[in-house]
């Protein structure tokens, strides 16, 4: 098993936001995470990925069948963990280019391995942005800085594949694209599939689901999970909204 | 795990200096204090021509009828100027021909540098002018400089083999008494460089100078003169680095350029004095006037400083623009962390007709740090359609630091146009928490977003000197940010 959440319960300024999520992805898997807005789905994310803000009070993240919960954020990075931001934020005067090397290379460093030489590293740009289709002009540009909301969610799916990691959570990477950009930024994420990564899409719509297929779909509703179902269950939620789950929980 | 970001800040804030070694090179010290006699002393010591003892008492007795100055934003310990000692030089001085015959101490320490005078000749083609505790040991390259007419030489020897250019043009940019601490180097100066680009010569390689500290309790007072003659152009580098101790050192330099018609000077600075240890002990006081002036039409002169050294700096590099058409350009990165103070920024006096000038200061502070932009941009009567641009923004790491900006505009000129923008900002968690979720440590993503931050004046730089420049910044910021 790649990851598995057991029993996760996390606050912020004593706010309990995650009330007991358990979850478990294997490699090969894709999976989307659904739910009302402020439920905590990108809650569970940065804590997966190890932001400091929550804080964990009870259960466990496992990943590769280590504990996550102790380690800094940049080693769960370089332990393959992948966090596509729902808000990718600006860092003026830093091109993607120094970016992308400067985390490819620690990541390597953490791996043992060589830092790659200029060349192979431009190579490597070259043939992962016509992955998401990045004209080579942005990769000269400041992370994110004056980029559109589009231009953002392509550069983040741009770093996953410059990084492949083992785990990639994306975080409503479906919003702000136009139709011609989710396609190119859902056949990104499709190429970047095999059986030994996973991958965790969060979202808002079955179009996005209808490009990346999951295997496996997972509502979370007021800080756990609260159903599980295979493809079909985004498309019912699409057709009923949230409002049977919300009366089902109500029921119990 | 649970650390808070200012306990991050802290730990990158607070890593050592990493240059902190002495070498050990013997030297001949000048008794402490400061009369007549010292400056007769150093005179004699240099052999020096006597309108050069007389420029220096001159300026010694303007010193003495003049007041340490107080309007800077910087809390300076009172300093015993009779407990300094003010001439100190290797006691040998040798013949050198070539790099097998320079003291292998002196050797070393470049080498700790990173910056070996082999490797600078060998692989950049630069030419050194090596200052160790204010006489020059070597000059490299003055062959290839020699063959375009270019003097490059120590102050020195510019009095001694040059002494007209010397007296034409030394105290004509920085008068002996324009300020307590121009004076006091007027009156004591010890060594420095001394450039001439003849009429229409390109200079083809950077001009270099490394300077360096060493002498326990000596004071150390440069002083740089540059004249591009008509239509010339150089670029010039001043880097330094110094060894770590206890006592407070005093450092009061003066920078003079001219530029004539159509000429032009880079002059680029990194400045890494030892800015003392965490708890501000120890540490260079940095007082350095530089000034420039566009004498002829058309003529250009910049500025680019990175400082991250220094206990206390306090630094203003100017242009006057006194030619019709003339440009002066100022770009500035100042780090300071623990207990640094700085005080810095540039003047800009517009004098002639269509004059230009730019001003962007990027000052970053961390820890207890201190770090003002003080600058004034002055548009005199005559300056028709003068145009002046600011930008001062700064950068703050945690909250325990402080940053300030005191522009100071005059304008006298209806025609002129004078621009200021100032922005204030901090590295926010959520950039922090991005590099970091790229693998990126906290270390390296302060250095990142640090040097993103200062990447228009880096990019001013030479690019041997850019390198280096952004490594200095993120080792001045281990231990905060930069
Ligand atoms: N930094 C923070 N400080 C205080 N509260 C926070 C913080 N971050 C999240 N929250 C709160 O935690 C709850 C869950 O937020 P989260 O962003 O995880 O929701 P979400 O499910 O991703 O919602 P959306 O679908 O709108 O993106 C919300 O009530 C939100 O206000
Ligand atoms: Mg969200």
């Amino acid at each position: 098993m790649l990851l598995h959440i057991n029993d996760l319960h996390a606050s912020i300024n004593g706010k309990e936001i995650l009330k007991g999520v358990n979850l478990e992805v294997n490699a090969g898997e894709v999976h989307a995470i659904m739910g009302p807005n402020g439920t905590g789905k990108s809650t569970l994310a940065s804590v997966i990925a190890g932001r400091e803000v929550f804080e964990v009070t009870q259960g466990d993240v496992v990943f590769k069948g280590k504990s996550l919960l102790d380690m800094p954020v940049e080693q769960r990075a370089r332990e393959g963990i992948f966090l596509g931001f729902q808000y990718p934020v600006e860092i003026p005067g830093v091109s993607i280019t120094n970016f992308m090397r400067t985390a490819l290379n620690e990541i390597r460093k953490y791996r043992g391995l060589e830092p790659l030489s200029g060349a192979a590293f431009l190579a490597r740009m070259e043939e992962k942005k016509k992955l998401v289709e990045i004209q080579s002009k942005l990769t000269n540009r400041s992370v994110n800085e004056g980029f559109s909301g589009g231009e953002k969610k392509k550069n983040e799916i741009f770093q996953m594949a410059m990084l492949e990691p083992t785990l990639s959570i994306l975080d409503e990477t479906d919003s702000g694209l136009d139709i011609d950009a989710l396609r190119i930024v859902a056949n990104g994420v499709n190429a970047l599939r095999s059986t030994d990564n996973a991958i965790v899409v969060i979202t808002h719509y079955q179009r996005l689901l209808d490009y990346i297929v999951p295997d496996i779909v997972h509502v979370l509703y007021e800080g756990r999970i609260v159903k599980t179902g295979g493809k079909e269950l985004a498309l019912e939620l699409e057709e009923k909204g949230y409002e049977w789950i919300k009366k089902e929980m109500e029921g119990r | 795990m649970a650390s808070e970001p200012n306990d991050i800040l802290n730990e990158v804030t607070q890593s050592e200096y990493k240059y902190g070694f002495v070498t050990d090179i013997e030297t001949e010290l000048a008794p402490k204090g400061l009369t007549e006699e010292t400056i007769r002393f150093i005179s004699s010591k240099k052999e020096e021509p006597p309108f050069m003892l007389e420029f220096r008492l001159n300026a010694f007795r303007r010193w003495q009828s003049m007041k340490q100055p107080e309007w800077a934003h910087l809390n300076i310990p009172p300093i015993d100027f009779q407990d300094i000692h003010y001439y100190a030089a290797p006691k040998k001085r040798p013949e050198l021909e070539s790099l097998d015959q320079v003291d292998p101490e002196l050797l070393k320490t470049f080498e700790k540098l990173g910056i070996s005078l082999e490797e600078q000749k060998r692989l950049s083609g630069v030419a050194v002018d090596a200052v160790i505790d204010s006489v020059s040991v070597k000059t490299t390259f003055s062959d290839t400089l020699a063959k375009h007419g270019i003097i490059f030489c120590s102050f020195s020897d510019a009095v001694k083999n040059h002494p007209e250019l010397v007296k034409q043009y030394m105290g004509t940019v920085v008068p002996a008494g324009d300020n307590y601490f121009a004076a006091l180097n007027s009156a004591v100066f010890s060594d420095g460089s001394f450039a001439y680009i003849p009429k229409g010569v390109r200079c083809p390689i950077e001009l270099s100078t490394y300077f360096r500290i060493n002498a326990a309790n000596t004071g150390q007072f440069e002083r740089t003169l540059i004249v591009a003659d008509e239509g010339a152009y150089v670029s010039y580098m001043e880097g330094c680095t110094a060894p770590q101790r206890d006592e407070n050192q005093l450092h009061a330099a003066i920078v003079e350029i001219v530029a004539l018609k159509d000429a032009e000077v880079k002059y680029s600075t990194v400045q890494n004095w030892y800015p003392g240890d965490k708890e501000g002990r120890g540490g260079i006081y940095n007082f350095v006037t530089k000034r420039g002036i566009c004498k002829g039409n058309h003529s250009k002169i910049s500025w680019t400083q990175v400082e991250t050294g220094s206990a206390i700096t306090w630094k203003y590099p100017s242009c006057i623009l006194q030619g019709d058409n003339s440009v002066g350009e100022f770009y500035s990165v100042a780090v300071t962390n623990n207990y640094q103070q700085a005080d810095t920024g540039s003047k800009m006096v517009h004098l002639g007709r269509n004059t230009r000038s730019t001003i962007i200061s990027k000052g970053i502070s961390a820890g207890r740090s201190n770090n003002s932009y003080r600058g004034l941009v002055k548009i005199t009567k005559r300056a028709e359609n003068a145009r002046n641009f600011s930008q001062c923004d700064s950068l703050l790491l945690g909250d325990k630091c402080g940053a300030h900006t005191f522009p100071y505009i005059q304008t006298e000129n209806r025609s002129s146009v004078v621009e200021h923008e100032a922005t204030t900002s901090k590295i926010s968690d959520d950039q922090l928490f991005y590099c970091q979720q790229r693998g990126i440590d906290t270390e390296s993503a302060i250095g990142l977003i640090v040097n993103g931050y200062a990447r228009e004046v880096l990019s001013k730089l030479p690019m041997e000197f850019a390198v280096e420049a952004q490594k200095l910044l993120s080792i001045s910021l281990e231990g905060s940010v930069g």
